[in-house]
């Protein structure tokens, strides 16, 4: 993950800045996704699911690990710092990741919505002209696609399950798809970095998403919802990330001349 | 995780059924003193085949209800590497229940038998796992002490006459062994950091030293199952030789790392075995009975998860007989 010839001519300072804003949201995405899922270990509804959903948080949770590492070697920043010694209002996550893990149809429309989100970002990062991401991207996405091989078949089987699951996927659905559309904002900062090709630009990823998700939740019987602008995005969360950061934060800020854990 | 206790009874022999002839019972016993392993197909006496779905249902509920404790803890770890090692051990034990549900199969018991008579609270568990978890430490001393006391169990039984069992245990231990190190690594480094996280390891240490010996089992004169058991070469040692053991190995580390050990009678015999004083054994009796730990809240989130969960296995259900049905039409 060395910074290479290739990627040196182009970072321009606000260029670095777009990328660090890029690889923040990104590490903030997986990190409270990441702890959402994990909140379920020992309370699935099957032993089976305990394994695999412990496996998709550890995946996520690495993940952001590399993209932390990536804005590392641009501004020096450390990752346990940045996890635990933020506040809420300096997350860039986007608020469907922090929202309560609600039922199992909420679980896992949630985690369904963000796998095939990211699988498209990554694929498409793939071509990124800045290597480190080239890379990084082309790891997380093996990954990835697992994941969204699970949660593409456990939301069928909610969906075409008992009329019990698919009211609640619906639901789920229902209350998911606002806050999901927010992955498909660009951040303010990224158009040149975007047209310089070094990161996707998210309304072509948006648009191969919406035909991936739609197609996909449709075909299964499920309808989306009309939508009314929500007052949420990166910068402005909802009320459920504050008490999220003091269970993530409690031990690391209860005891903060221990910097080494 | 480890094995299981149920208050000291009279032990009854093992009585052959009537369909049991002493020819073969004979032949069955040659076979273990010979050193060969039993597997799924083969005969074996009734109350051979009792005593394993007893012990090995046990040890998978143990597993299971062992991911609370520490999974609860998986929301508060200090660091990103802490955070991911907890999740990765918390799974692993979801994997060993798991296995040792599919171990108690080949003998003919069903997983729905198993949990109903796990949540109805007919079957036991492990009462380490009753102990509450009052600080980060705890997690650095479980996966040290606990698991530390667990491998040396397991390792005694992956050496026991059942094949699957004792294939488990191989595979088991080998995962155990990775909990044992992260355990020990956390612990050996907060004994020598700040005075909080030295504060913090010598609290948990006080608390889990002796629940950790505990779990080892009664001493031998009191240990109401290991009759059966040692005849039929599932235990290979009784339980004050592993926990002899246990202390062997643990002792030196402990004191190495500047923790101290709360046992004020403990010392060395001319042999070098360290020997620990009297154990309060009538607080291990509650704990198993369930008159104090934290029985009911444990139990409580296990019946929670599974009653939260039956919609969507019937969704599950519902589906495949859908598949099947599209398939046949």
């Amino acid at each position: 993950m060395t910074e290479t010839a290739l990627t040196r001519p182009i970072l321009t300072e606000a260029v670095k800045l777009a990328l660090i804003a890029r690889f923040t949201a990104l590490a903030d995405d997986e990190m409270i996704l990441s702890h959402r899922v994990a909140e379920w270990t020992g309370h699935a509804p099957l032993l089976e699911e305990d394994i695999a959903l412990a496996n998709i948080a550890q995946d996520e949770l690495g993940h952001a690990t590399l993209w932390l590492g990536l804005r590392a070697a641009l501004d020096g920043s450390n990752a346990d710092a940045l996890a635990y010694h933020r506040d809420a209002a300096e997350f860039r996550n986007v608020p469907l990741t922090e929202l309560p893990k609600g039922d199992w149809a909420v679980t896992m429309v949630r985690q369904y919505l963000f796998d095939a989100w990211e699988v498209l970002w990554l694929d498409a990062a793939r071509q990124s002209s800045y290597v480190p991401l080239a890379e990084a991207a082309t790891q997380a996405l093996r990954e990835e696609k697992f994941h969204l091989q699970h949660t593409a078949l456990w939301v069928e089987r909610l969906a075409l399950g008992t009329p019990e699951s698919t009211r609640r996927t619906q639901d789920a659905l229902t209350q998911l798809w606002p806050y999901a559309l927010g992955l498909g904002e660009p951040l303010p900062t990224e158009a040149d970095a975007v047209a310089a090709g070094l990161l996707p630009d998210v309304a072509d990823v948006q648009t191969r998403w919406q035909r991936l998700v739609r197609g996909h939740l449709e075909g299964v019987g499920l309808s989306f919802p009309t939508l009314s602008p929500l007052p949420y995005n990166r910068q402005q969360h909802t009320e459920h990330l504050v008490p999220l950061l003091a269970d993530f934060q409690r031990v690391a800020r209860e005891f903060p001349e221990s910097r080494v854990w | 995780m480890t094995q299981i206790h149920t208050a000291p009874a009279s032990v009854p022999a093992p009585a052959a059924l009537l369909t049991e002839t002493p020819e073969q019972l004979a032949a069955f016993e040659a076979r273990i003193a010979a050193g060969d392993k039993i597997e799924p197909g083969d005969w074996m006496p009734a109350e051979y085949r009792r005593q394993l779905i007893r012990m090995i249902s046990q040890h998978a509920h143990s597993e299971v209800v062992g991911m609370l404790p520490e999974g609860e803890w998986i929301s508060y770890a200090p660091s990103l590497k802490r955070k991911l090692i907890l999740m990765a051990k918390v799974q692993d034990e979801a994997g060993h229940g798991q296995y040792l549900y599919h171990a108690a199969e080949t003998l003919g018991a069903t997983r729905e038998d198993m949990v109903d008579a796990l949540l109805s609270g007919k079957a036991k568990y492990s009462s380490i796992f009753n102990y509450p978890t009052h600080s980060w430490a705890d997690v650095g001393m479980i996966g040290w002490l606990v698991d530390g006391a667990a491998i040396k169990n397991q390792t005694m039984l992956a050496g026991c006459s059942y094949g699957p069992y004792s294939r488990a245990m191989v595979r088991i231990c080998s995962e155990e062994t990775f909990h044992h190190k992260q355990g020990k690594e956390m612990i050996v480094l907060y004994a020598q950091g700040t005075p909080q996280q030295r504060e913090m390891a010598q609290d948990a240490l006080n608390r889990w030293w002796w629940p950790s010996l505990m779990m080892l089992g009664p001493h031998d004169a009191d240990s109401p199952n290991s009759g059966v058991l040692s005849r039929w070469g599932v235990k290979l040692k009784s339980n004050d030789e592993v926990r002899q053991e246990y202390m062997n190995e643990h002792v030196p580390e402990l004191l190495e790392a500047g923790l101290t050990i709360p046992d004020a009678d403990m010392h060395q015999d001319e042999q070098g075995n360290w020997k620990h004083g009297a154990i309060d054994w009538t607080e291990f009796w509650a704990v198993v009975k369930g008159e104090r730990g934290l029985n009911k809240e444990r139990l409580g989130a296990r019946q929670q998860a599974h009653e939260g969960g039956a919609w969507v296995r019937d969704a599950l259900d519902a589906y495949a007989a859908r598949e099947s049905g599209a398939k046949r039409a």
